[in-house]
C-alpha cells in the first residue's frame, strides 16, 4: 500500500468590509479612545452596539459613551494563545460590562496570571498607541489602578 | 415600534446620533477582517488513488455502477445515487473546455498567476463531469467553449503525487466540440442520443 498522503493547506482571505454607520461609529470611537454603546428604546445600553434591537428588531441610532472602566462579569485563562491571537502571551479572556452599559463585551484581560482575576473585579481599558479604527485599537482591559 | 422592511433602516441610512466628542472626526467606513485557516489535508481512498496516479502521469476517474457516468476527480461515490464507485477508469490527458473565465485582476497570494489568465472547466474525453484547470498557450480572447485541449505536464523528474503535475491545458487542434454537446451539456447530449438510438431500435 502506498504511503499515506498529507498536505499542509492554508485558506486565507484578506477581506475588507464596509461597516455601516453603527459599527463604523463604534470603531471610530475606539480610534479616538472612546467606547460607544447604543441605547435601546427602554433606555438600556448595548455594548458593543448593534444596528437593531435584539428583541423588537427596531433600528437603533443613539450612540452613547460608556466606560472606560467596568466590571469583569466572567473570565477564562488562555494559555498558550493561538498563533493568530492579537496577544502574544498568556492572558485572560473576559466578559466586561462597562460603566453605563447593560451588556458585557468580550475582550482580553491583561494580567500576569489567573490568580489576579476574579468575578466582579474592576477593570479599565488599555489603548494601543497606534490606532486605526479596529477592535484591536483596544489592547485589552487591566485591573483598575494598574496603570493604563 | 414596528419595522417596515421596505423602508431603509435609519441604521443603514446614516442617521445615527453620536456623542459631541465624535461630531467632527472622520468616521471609520471600512475595517480589515482577514481570515486564515491552516489545516492538514489527508485524502481518503479515492482521492489517494487519484493523486498517486499523477506521479505516473495518469489521470484516474471512477465509474458510476448505476449508469456508467465517469467522475473526475473520483470521490468514491456517485453523489446522485449515493452509490459507491469502487472502479477506477484511466482517462486520457485530452478533452475540451466546457466553460471558462478570464481573470484580469491579481489574486492576493497568487503572484505565480500572471494576469490575464484563463481558468476553465476541463472535460476530459471519456469523463462526464469537468474539473478545474488553467488554459494557456493561446491568446485569452481566443479561448472558447468546446475548444479541444491537452495537458502540459511538468518534466518527468519533477512529477509528484499531485494534480499540480499538470501545468496548464493548451489547444490541441482539431474541430471544436459543438456548444450543445460541450461541458455540462455533454452528459445530457449523450442521454438524448442514447434514447434516440433506443427509440430507433424499437421502431425497427
Amino acid at each position: 500500500m502506498a504511503e499515506r498522503l498529507r498536505a499542509d493547506l492554508v485558506l486565507e482571505y484578506p477581506f475588507t468590509r464596509t461597516t455601516g454607520p453603527v459599527i463604523g461609529a463604534f470603531l471610530t470611537g475606539l480610534r479616538e479612545r472612546i467606547v460607544l454603546g447604543i441605547r435601546r428604546p427602554d433606555g438600556t445600553v448595548l455594548c458593543p452596539p448593534t444596528e437593531y434591537d435584539p428583541e423588537t428588531s427596531a433600528p437603533l441610532t443613539e450612540l452613547v459613551e460608556v466606560g472606560p472602566g467596568g466590571e469583569l462579569v466572567s473570565w477564562t485563562w488562555v494559555d498558550p494563545p493561538r498563533s493568530q491571537s492579537p496577544w502574544g502571551q498568556p492572558h485572560g479572556l473576559g466578559m466586561i460590562r462597562l460603566d453605563g452599559a447593560d451588556t458585557p463585551m468580550v475582550h482580553g484581560v491583561l494580567v500576569d496570571g489567573p490568580d489576579e482575576l476574579s468575578v466582579g473585579m474592576r477593570v479599565t481599558a488599555r489603548w494601543r498607541p497606534e490606532r486605526e479604527g479596529h477592535i484591536a485599537d483596544l489592547e485589552g482591559f487591566v485591573p483598575e489602578g494598574a496603570g493604563q | 415600534m414596528s419595522t417596515d422592511p421596505s423602508v431603509t433602516p435609519a441604521a443603514l441610512s446614516g442617521e445615527v446620533h453620536l456623542p459631541e466628542k465624535l461630531a467632527d472626526v472622520e468616521p471609520v467606513r471600512s475595517v480589515r477582517t482577514p481570515i486564515r485557516l491552516e489545516y492538514d489535508f489527508i485524502p481518503g481512498a479515492a482521492s489517494s488513488g487519484y493523486l498517486n496516479a499523477f506521479a505516473d502521469r495518469k489521470i484516474l476517474g471512477q465509474r458510476s455502477p448505476v449508469d456508467g457516468a465517469v467522475f473526475v476527480p473520483p470521490r468514491g461515490v456517485d453523489p446522485r445515487h449515493g452509490a459507491a464507485t469502487p472502479d477506477y477508469v484511466e482517462l486520457p490527458d485530452t478533452g475540451h473546455v466546457g466553460g471558462f473565465c478570464v481573470t484580469r485582476l491579481p489574486i492576493p497570494g497568487r503572484d505565480d498567476l500572471e494576469i490575464p489568465y484563463v481558468s476553465a472547466w476541463i472535460h476530459l474525453d471519456g469523463a462526464d463531469i469537468g474539473f478545474l484547470g488553467l488554459v494557456a498557450g493561446i491568446d485569452t480572447s481566443e479561448v472558447r467553449m468546446g475548444m479541444r485541449v491537452r495537458a502540459v505536464w511538468k518534466p518527468d523528474d519533477q512529477l509528484g503525487r499531485t494534480a499540480e503535475n499538470i501545468l496548464y491545458w493548451e489547444p490541441s487542434g482539431g474541430p471544436d466540440i459543438p456548444v450543445t454537446a460541450a461541458g455540462t451539456n455533454a452528459w445530457h447530449a449523450k442521454q438524448i442520443t442514447e434514447s434516440e438510438e433506443q427509440a430507433a431500435g424499437e421502431g425497427r
